[in-house]
Parts: structure tokens; sequence; C-alpha cells
């Protein structure tokens, strides 16, 4: 039961239009509740590794099975469904500008809310009081009924992270979530993702550059150059000597 | 000192484009065979015309009314038809939401054809193929509406951050709640505003297509010139410009309250 994958990634191949092999050949295992940093240069091909995980970007070969079931062939509803059991961070938070914060966070009930009521807005009130509570737990809950762009870049960053926690998910990706905040504003985003994937047992996936941050909050580190993986151990286990190897 | 003086031709930087447009005004001119006499005569008509216009004058100022009431009805309601279909159009024809390239390229050809074909032309197109009245002028502000708005709202959408979209779609979205929670929501204020643009375009449009048999106030206009009335045609001008004024401020209004949004 500890070393439960709960998802697995075989010879996961991306290749672009234009020919750039961005993913060769990627094995990766990941064990349920553990948060896992992906670290490495930009360009290397995490960006890409975590979208062809919930398949925003389509793998080019390769297979995905995530809690025991394969979904390189899914589409339309059911490809929908495992991308709501999916969370997702993004850097630049991706909210909706003009929309209400508490909005915001209920856009994670899509997947669950009927096509034509999620569209026109219309949530459970059990949903917004779910959201509610989130905005709670990530400390910005007096910010509900405010447009989302009137918040700081961190509190976006919250909201971004509730969002994601909204869709009961059972692993959270995070696409350099801290790279456009300040150091304080980073470590608050950073405890508040760890803290609340541990509290619930959900799987977090992190992208980062930050080696430091990846080393401070993390259980496992894999290490990303020109899209293959170089480096895949406890914080512990990477040295100095292999950071240095990874981004040059 | 004479780098100064010859500064100003330097800013022609293409002297042959004014060869150009002078040969073809010169052309233009004298194949139009406009002579001074007839030039002339025209003031004297001018005069004819102007004596008989004042004072204006309004004869059935509830037909006349009724008429205003309808240019307007035709287009709030070919403007609203024009949104819809432009709408549904549009995220078809914006590169980053089309599934296919092809599909985006065709409907923007679409719209670019619609566009270069005048409204009055689309109005006596649609009075061959449905009579007269306000049924052909609803469908040619519609149509014209759809060549401009489909362009607008399709650049307004490819405009937008691609990751905003991504994001609403890893929530486990379906399209369609994409497409309203996600693109909708995040320009609505743009659409709108162009959407009001295009109104304050259609009811300048719907007082003119009368004149072509297409219902509303042209119509009225219609009447009284080809009878002579140049005093009720004066009238019914006055009438066309206070409906537009008012029509226009109207649409500032809400313009204005859309920015405080």
């Amino acid at each position: 039961m500890e070393n439960e994958s709960i998802l697995v990634l075989k010879n996961i191949q991306k290749t672009y239009k234009d020919g750039t092999a961005a993913l060769k050949k990627i094995n990766l295992s990941i064990t349920k509740g553990q948060v896992v940093s992906i670290i490495g240069p930009s360009g290397s091909g995490k960006s890409t590794l975590i979208r062809c995980i919930n398949r925003l970007v389509e793998p080019t070969s390769g297979a995905i099975e995530f809690e025991g079931k394969e979904i390189m062939k899914l589409r339309g509803k059911s490809l929908r469904k495992v991308r709501s059991k999916i969370g997702m961070v993004f850097q630049s938070h991706n909210l909706i500008k003009r929309a209400h914060t508490i909005q915001n966070v209920l856009h994670g009930r899509l997947g669950y809310t009927g096509s034509i009521k999620g569209s026109l807005g219309m949530f459970e009130k059990r949903d917004v009081e779910v959201a509610l509570s989130i905005l709670n737990r990530v400390g910005i809950e007096e910010f509900a009924y405010k447009r989302a762009d009137e918040l700081s870049g961190g509190q976006q960053q919250r909201v971004g992270i509730a969002r994601a926690i909204c869709q009961k998910p059972s692993i959270i990706m995070a696409d350099e979530p801290i790279a456009s905040l300040d150091p304080s504003a980073s470590r608050t985003v950073m405890e508040y993702l760890r803290n609340i994937c541990k509290e619930d047992g959900i799987t977090a996936i992190i992208n980062l550059h930050q080696v430091e941050f990846a080393k401070e909050f993390s259980d496992r580190i894999v290490a990303v150059k020109s899209g293959e993986i170089v480096f895949d151990g406890t914080p512990d286990e990477l040295m100095e000597a292999k950071i240095f190897q990874i981004y040059n | 000192m004479t780098a100064k003086n010859n500064s100003w031709i330097k800013h022609i930087r293409h002297p042959n484009a004014l060869i150009i447009i002078a040969i073809l005004f010169v052309f233009s001119f004298s194949q139009l065979n406009i002579t001074f006499t007839q030039f002339f005569e025209s003031f004297e008509r001018g005069k004819y015309m102007l004596d008989r216009m004042f004072p204006p004058q309004i004869s059935e100022p509830m037909i006349l009314f009724e008429a205003v009431i309808q240019s307007l009805q035709v287009a709030v309601v070919g403007t609203v038809l024009g949104i819809i279909i432009s709408l549904i159009l549009a995220i078809f024809a914006a590169s980053n939401l089309s599934p296919y390239p092809l599909v985006s390229y065709v409907i923007k050809a679409f719209a670019a054809f619609v566009r270069s074909v005048p409204a009055l032309i689309w109005a006596m197109l649609f009075i061959i193929a449905v009579g007269f009245g306000p049924t052909p002028g609803i469908l040619a502000i519609a149509v014209n509406s759809i060549g401009m708005l489909v362009k607008v709202y399709a650049e307004s959408i490819e405009e937008m951050d691609v990751e905003i979209i991504e994001a609403i779609r890893s929530t486990g979205a379906s399209p369609l709640q994409v497409i309203f929670q996600g693109v909708f929501a995040s320009i609505v204020s743009i659409l709108i505003s162009w959407s009001v643009f295009r109104f304050d375009i259609n009811v300048r449009y719907s007082s003119i297509l009368g004149v072509v048999g297409a219902g509303g106030i042209g119509w009225e206009l219609m009447a009284a010139t080809q009878s002579s009335r140049y005093d009720l045609a004066l009238g019914v001008t006055f009438v066309i410009f206070l409906m537009i004024i008012s029509i226009e401020y109207f649409t500032r209004f809400i313009k204005r309250q859309l920015e405080s949004i």
C-alpha cells in the first residue's frame, strides 16, 4: 500500500510538428501521496511533461497509467473525467481576471457540473460552500467576492491552488507555481501547496527551477534535461555537483 | 541648411504615388465630362430645392413615429441575430480555438466576402428573395454585421492568453463550459463594446435601408422626394438626425456603464 503508484509514465515521447523532440522516452512512476519536484532549466521539457499527463499536450507515443487505468486512448467525456481528478496550477495563475475569486475557485467544479449549468455559472449551493471553505484554508476568504485581478500575485496563486483543490483531485500538478513571485510570497505559496497536499493525501508534481525550494519542499526530486531524466532521487541524494551538471 | 530646406521632400516617401494620384484625378475628371455650365446650373437647381425645403414640415407625425420605431426594431433584431451568429462562427474562426485550421480559414474568408458587399446591396438582394418590408432589412443588417463581428470577435479571442483556456480545460470542463466560463468570461467587455459599436452603425443603416424598400423611416424619405415634397423630406431628415443622435447618447451611456464594471 505504501508504495502504490498513482501514476505511471511508460516511454512517453513528444516530438513537435517542427521536429523538436521535447521528451525522449520518459519513464516515471509516481508514488501516491508524495510531493515530487521536477527540476531542470527552461526548455528542458518539464512543462511539456506535465501537460502530457493530463493530455493538454498530446504525447507522440507511450503509455500513461493513472490510478491503474490506461488513459492514452481516452477521449471526450472519459478524458474530461480523468482531467477533473488532476488539478493544475500555472505560473501565470490563469484566472479569469474579471470574475470574482469565488467564481474562479468554482471553476474547479466544472468537471462535476452539467455542461449547460456549468456554462452559465450555476453551481450547486454545496459547491459554493466547499469553495468558501477552501478559500478559508488558503487564507483569502475575505477576498471571495473581489475581482481576481484586484489580488496580489501571491494571493492570485493561492486562488489558483484553491481552484485545483476544489476539483477534489488525486493529483495536483503545478507548472512553475512560484516563478513570478517574490521570495516571501513564494514560500507562502509552497507551504500552502505542500501542507494541503499532505493533509488531504493528494499527490503533487511540481515543476520548479529553484533547486533550494525543491530540496526543502519535496519528498523526491526528478531532474530533466533536454527531454530526458538525468536524476531521480531524494533531496539528500541530490548533491551540488549533480545540480551543476543538470544546469550546465 | 539645404538639408533643412529639403526636409519636407524627404517626408514624401513615395513621390511616384503622388504622380499616379494626379494622373488618376485628371483622367477621371475629363472622362466624366464635368462641364462648368453643368456646374453652375446645379446652383440654380439647388436653389429651387432649397426654396421648397423651408419651412420643413411633418405631415403625419404618427406614421413617421411608427416608421422610426420600425427602423429601430429592424436595427435591434438585425444586430441581435448578427451577434448570435457571429459568436458561434467566431469560435470556429479563432485560430486558437478552432479544431481545424481549414475551418478557421473558410469562415474568415466568408466573413471577408460578406463584409465587402455593402448593406444596401444585401437589402436589395433580400428584397428580391423575400419581398418588401422589414424582413429584408433585418436580414441585410444581420448579414452585414456578421461580416464585421466575426472578424473582430475572432481577433479578440485570438488575443486571449491560451493558457487561460488551458486552465479551464484542465479542470475537466466540457467544450461549451470552456467557451462560456473561459473565453467569453475573459473578454466579455470587449465583446459587448464591439457589439454596441455595431448597433450604432446598424441604426444608421436601418434608417437608410428603407430607401430601397426595406422598411422603416428611409421609405418615408423616399416617398417625400419622389413626390417633390422637399419640405417633408427635410422634416424626415430632421427626425432621422434626432433618432441617430439619441441612440448615440444611449449607446455612449451603455459604454460608460460597462467601463465601471
